[in-house]
């Protein structure tokens, strides 16, 4: 049940020194694969990145699929604004990370893994490179034949979506693909491929560290375990907190707001902008609702108080995707010009205000049409914003 | 085979696994509107206007890019469906240049089809051209690219990509600056481009169009100081009855010189004569090459002799190989033989003075346009070919001019280069040149027919992208002595990226060949770029067929028998590969940058 | 052969030739020249056997891979919304102030060129912005200056920063 116990629930898994991680990584791969899928079966980890796939699920169908050839990816293509959490991991634990991609090729009997990381971070790439030289040492005492590559990304947010990742590494534009064929069947060069956040991977540690249950135990149904979130925005301290995930929003921003919390954009610009007014019925967790209103999280938590213009904001919003989208398919490409031009007329009064009424019928089109989460999630921020900042957007 | 069931809009369908619901529902007569698909090119899914819904889901489907699962409910034709895709028009229009009735292509443009469908009335978007700065290239003489048309499908990159392996054109970009461009947002004329116009005419709208020269034309015609000449590239007889009103595959070849003597040109001729002489010259070149290996062991020789007869391909080895230039055939393609042979045996023959004739040719290309403009083809002391017109060009000035064509009587080409053999009908389908040179070839060297019944050569017909064959030499005539018992060994290839496999391959020096023929189109000129839209292997095939029975019910089907081909040679050639010829019928050719 | 050709020659040597390897050829062309020419992209096509289009088309799309001539420090200043809200303005006007140029330009001397950029992952230290690969956060006018003033001394005594 949700749990509403007026205090967040702060944790500490994930920062937790990573000095076993020769011996959870020894251990682990003399478990069997079907344990090892199992155990995180049980835990219900769900992808931290924002979509929320289980990930157990996800190592399970990859081992299944019949390739002499699979890959571990670990997406660290974090380009959410508001999320600036896998830095933070890949800074301060990277060897959880790379024994969670080692556990991931033992379970789907893939030998190469890759870290994609987006070029804003290329200040990671030589402490990260030492940290995997290390890595693949160990690996090889213990028998292990597991390497992994970090590849730089150059400057593109949709190559966090997990398919145009492949087609960056493939040496392409960063377009999605039509799925199916999903990347457990068919992902980078067209092999099993399972693709983790990087945030997932330390998870999937703790959880090859201390057992499913101490995970599950943790968090509300469906919507076990922590998450980090990154704070930003009005808030009298930023930064990065691992938290149980369940909370509630009024809880949330009586510890992190400034007492002047107009808003908080959940999720980050893909995500939900929920006012002060529905703070309470709102639970951050992923799907599966059991009282009020659960959103599905990649941990950007932005707090904006009454001094903030929200039509500042969406508009900030709608010029990044309007940049950011990979331009192929008509919804998002056009939407997006739209919808960002849509609100400047209104603004100005060239276009009247029901003129608000297309535009957000626009994007629910945009979230039923788009080949990817990009343009599926515009109207996430889109709609939460305009319906309930309407004036805000007129005036 | 593997069968599921599915229902479409409420009909139980039993289909094969992995059958796209697009085929799924085709093939029960449910017709779901697309734009980025096309049969030739592989699946983008980007345009998404053949969304679909599936029950049990929230987010639409591109039925193009979804295969079938068993038990799936597809619905086609729901509220969300109509919706959305009237929503998704309507965002394409607003970047467009919706001047519908300026648009070259008005009529003949499948993004105004879907808005006249769907009936969009009213443009609540705002219009997104005026921020964009779209340009229009035409510096081309063979292609106009007019970006403010673009409805960014990636039909001609994928065209250009994966049926030519050119790679011209490029998506550029991400966001609202994507576009579709060259490399540096260069003309298409400075680039590598081939001017094959395949992205023409597989181009939905009028963002890519042939340069057409129709006003150009007409004007010749009217000046009664300007004798008109127009020449007809075979296979414009088997495809410009679809732009008339005729079923696909329909030979109309009488009816086309009727119409053309009808729009007032002076004499209506026929480019299958030059194609009969250019057999006579390349086989001739062929057997010396052949000669020279064999006999002399001359070590610069260079075999494979490769065909030169499309002008695509000319641009491609021109710049992606440009050291195996010596390969190509000297001789030009028929068309510029036929340029150069109206501004003076023609000239002569008639008493015209040659700078009163304007040379104009219909082709199925348009390359064309661009080798009529290469400054080496002057050899008559002018421009060979003054203007070339497409297929779809003449279709134009056709109903420009009021011609009822299904009522024209057949009419006959005019004599002197007007004659020609079966053996020049069929240069128009990838083979056809092969089995043209071969069918005389053989019979020069053993003095009796290819051992093909009928003079069929069923080998190098077909429309595999690259096939091979070869034809033993038996007891040849006595001055052909040295080529007993050799193998012959031929490969054809159509669309370039086949041509890339196959120079790769002789690159390599994996195969040996020595004559290959290379066509820069799909299914050869039949499939050219100046043919009529819409093109698919169905429709190819079709016009295949028909060039073939245009072969099969000639009189004479070699090209050394063509009455004026042997006049030409008595009158005024003297003989292949001779000093006129070289004079007049060869070319070289230009090493280009790669890009 | 020019030093461009040689370079491109070497990565593709190094990294290989298939396609897989035109990312990592293009950072470190972007790495050693700042920028990609269109010889160097023509170089690269070739090395690769693709088209030299594709090689563009790849590299428009991402942010990082310029293709015009660049200073030899690009900064990137984040304009998306908490570096927005924290006075990423501020700070832009600041450098424009400093270096006399606007976005998108480059310095008359070759020194410097300012962009702007999506989110940069320091939301929590906005304002931000890159010089080149590396951060500076938490951003004040003042800071900036100094900063700048530091590249300029550096660039002033012809100091190799790679």
């Amino acid at each position: 049940m949700m749990n509403n116990t007026n205090q967040l629930k702060r944790a500490d898994f994930i920062f937790k020194n990573e000095n076993d991680w020769k011996e959870i990584l020894a251990k682990n791969i003399k478990r069997s694969q079907q344990v090892l899928i199992n155990e995180l079966i049980s835990s219900e980890l769900k992808g931290r990145g924002g979509a929320g796939f289980p990930t157990g699920l996800k190592w399970k169908l990859s081992a299944e699929a019949e390739s002499e050839i699979k890959y571990v990816i670990c997406n660290a293509d974090e380009g959410e604004p508001g999320t600036f959490k896998d830095r933070e991991i890949l800074s301060l634990v990277p060897f959880k990370v790379l024994t969670a991609m080692a556990i991931c090729g033992h379970v789907v009997g893939a030998k190469e893994g890759f870290i994609y990381l987006r070029g804003e971070y290329f200040f990671l790439k030589s402490s990260l490179n030492q940290a995997i030289s290390e890595f693949e040492e160990y690996c090889k005492t213990i028998h292990l034949d597991f390497s992994v590559k970090i590849f730089m990304g150059s400057g593109a947010y949709i190559c966090g979506e997990e398919t145009a990742l492949f087609e960056s590494m493939e040496g392409k534009r960063g377009e999605p693909r039509n799925k199916p064929p999903y990347p457990a069947i068919s992902g980078y060069m067209n092999k099993p491929t399972v693709i983790n956040n990087v945030e997932t991977l330390a998870h999937a540690y703790t959880i090859f560290t201390y057992g499913a249950k101490r995970f599950y135990d943790l968090g509300v149904q469906y919507s076990r375990g922590t998450k980090l979130f990154s704070v930003s925005g009005d808030t009298p301290k930023p930064g990065i907190y691992e938290l149980e995930l369940g909370m509630s929003l009024t809880d949330f921003v009586n510890d992190f707001g400034d007492g002047d919390t107009k808003a908080v954009q959940v999720g980050g610009a893909s995500g939900f902008l929920v006012p002060r007014k529905r703070f309470a019925e709102t639970n951050i967790g992923y799907q599966g609702k059991l009282t009020g209103i659960s959103l599905p999280t990649g941990g950007s938590m932005m707090l904006f108080n009454s001094s903030r213009s929200m039509y500042n904001v969406l508009d900030n919003y709608l010029e990044f995707f309007r940049e950011e989208s990979c331009g192929q398919c008509t919804p998002c490409r056009v939407g997006c010009q739209q919808l960002w031009i849509g609100i400047k007329a209104v603004k100005s009064g060239e276009k009247n205000a029901l003129y608000l009424e297309k535009l957000l019928r626009l994007s629910e089109t945009m979230q039923w049409t788009s080949k990817c989460g990009l343009g599926q999630s515009v109207a996430n921020s889109f709609s939460s914003i305009v319906e309930n900042f309407r004036e805000e957007m007129i005036y | 085979m593997n069968k599921i069931k599915i229902t479409i809009n409420n009909h139980p369908v039993e289909i094969k696994k992995d059958t796209s619901i697009l085929d799924a529902a085709r093939q029960i007569g449910v017709n779901i509107p697309t734009l980025c698909y096309h049969k030739d090119l592989c699946i983008a899914g980007n345009c998404r206007v053949c969304l679909v819904e599936l029950a049990g889901q929230k987010r639409l489907s591109p039925a193009c890019a979804t295969p079938c699962e068993d038990g799936m409910e597809i619905f086609t034709n729901s509220v969300k469906v109509r919706n959305s895709r009237k929503h998704i028009i309507e965002l394409l229009l607003s970047e467009h240049n919706a001047d519908c009735t300026r648009c070259y292509k008005n009529g003949n443009c499948e993004l105004q089809k879907l808005a006249s469908d769907y009936k969009i009335m009213t443009s609540d978007f705002i219009p997104l051209v005026p921020f964009k700065h779209y340009t229009i290239d035409m510096f081309s003489p063979s292609i106009i690219k007019d970006d403010s048309k673009c409805i960014r499908c990636q039909r001609c990159v994928r065209t250009c990509a994966g049926l030519q392996g050119v790679n011209a054109l490029t998506v550029a970009y991400k966001g609202d600056q994507m576009k579709i461009t060259s490399f540096f947002e260069k003309s298409m004329n400075e680039v590598n481009c081939t001017n094959c116009g395949q992205c023409v005419i597989h181009c939905p709208t009028g963002a890519l169009t042939e340069r057409n020269y129709i006003e150009e034309v007409w004007e010749a015609i009217t000046d009664p100081t300007k004798h008109v000449v127009v020449q007809t590239a075979p296979a414009v007889r088997v495809a410009l009855g679809e732009e008339l009103g005729f079923a696909v595959g329909t030979r109309i070849t009488g009816k086309m010189v009727a119409a053309l003597r009808s729009l007032g040109f002076d004499s209506v001729m026929d480019t299958d004569f030059t194609a009969d002489l250019t057999i006579m010259e390349e086989g001739t070149e062929l057997l010396s090459r052949l000669k020279r290996a064999l006999v002399d062991h001359d070590p610069d020789v260079k075999l494979p002799m490769a065909t030169s007869c499309s002008p695509g391909w000319i641009k491609y080895i021109e710049h992606m190989y440009p050291d195996y230039l010596g390969y190509l055939s000297t001789c030009k393609s028929p068309q510029q033989m036929f340029g150069v042979l109206v501004k003076t045996y023609y000239a002569q023959a008639r008493n015209l003075q040659p700078d009163k004739i304007v040379s104009v040719s219909i082709m199925p290309c348009t390359a064309k346009k661009f080798e009529a403009n290469r400054p080496e083809m002057h050899a008559s002391g002018y421009r060979d070919v003054d203007y070339v017109l497409t297929t779809r060009e003449l279709a134009i000035m056709i109903k420009q001019a009021g011609i009822d064509f299904m009522k024209l009587e057949d009419a006959k080409f005019d004599r002197l280069m007007g004659e020609s053999t079966g053996a020049g009908v069929i240069f128009g389908a990838t083979g056809g040149v092969m089995e043209a040179a071969l069918r005389t070839a053989y019979e020069l060297v053993t003095g009796r027919d290819v051992p093909f019944d009928n003079l069929n050569i069923l080998p190098v017909r077909g429309m595999e992208g690259v096939r091979e064959a070869s034809i033993l030499i038996e007891n040849p005539l006595k001055e052909w002595a040295f080529l007993n018992g050799v193998e012959l060994k031929c490969a054809i290839v159509h669309g370039l990226i086949n041509a890339k496999k196959l120079m790769d391959a002789i690159q390599s020096g994996e195969t040996q060949y020595h004559f290959i023929e290379v066509m820069a189109c799909p299914g050869g000129c039949l499939g050219g770029g100046g043919q009529p839209i819409p093109t698919s292997p169905e429709i190819r095939r079709k016009r295949a067929e028909a060039i073939y029975a245009e072969d099969e019910g000639m009189p004479l089907r070699k090209s050394h028998l063509n009455p004026e081909v042997i006049k030409i040679y008595a009158d005024f050639l003297i003989k292949p590969l001779g000093e006129k010829s070289h004079l007049l019928l060869h070319t070289n050719y230009t090493a280009r940058k790669r890009y | 052969m020019d030093t461009s050709t040689t370079l491109i020659k070497n990565l593709a040597d190094q990294y290989g030739r298939s396609r897989n390897n035109l990312l990592p050829i293009l950072q470190s062309v972007v790495k050693q020249e700042k920028y990609l020419s269109e010889l160097s992209m023509i170089t690269i096509a070739k090395e690769l056997d693709i088209s030299a289009s594709e090689v563009y088309g790849t590299a428009t799309f991402y942010s990082f891979l310029e293709h015009q001539k660049m200073g030899r420090y690009i900064i990137r200043v984040c304009k998306t919304i908490t570096c927005s809200m924290k006075g990423k303005n501020q700070i832009l006007l600041a450098i424009q102030d400093m270096l006399k140029i606007d976005i998108g330009e480059t310095t008359p001397d070759g020194t410097f060129s300012l962009l702007q950029t999506n989110c940069l992952g320091f939301c929590h230290k906005a304002p931000t912005m890159l010089i080149n690969n590396d951060v500076y956060t938490e951003l004040t006018p003042e800071k900036v200056r100094e900063v700048l003033s530091g590249y300029l001394a550096k660039a002033k005594e012809g100091e190799n920063d790679e």
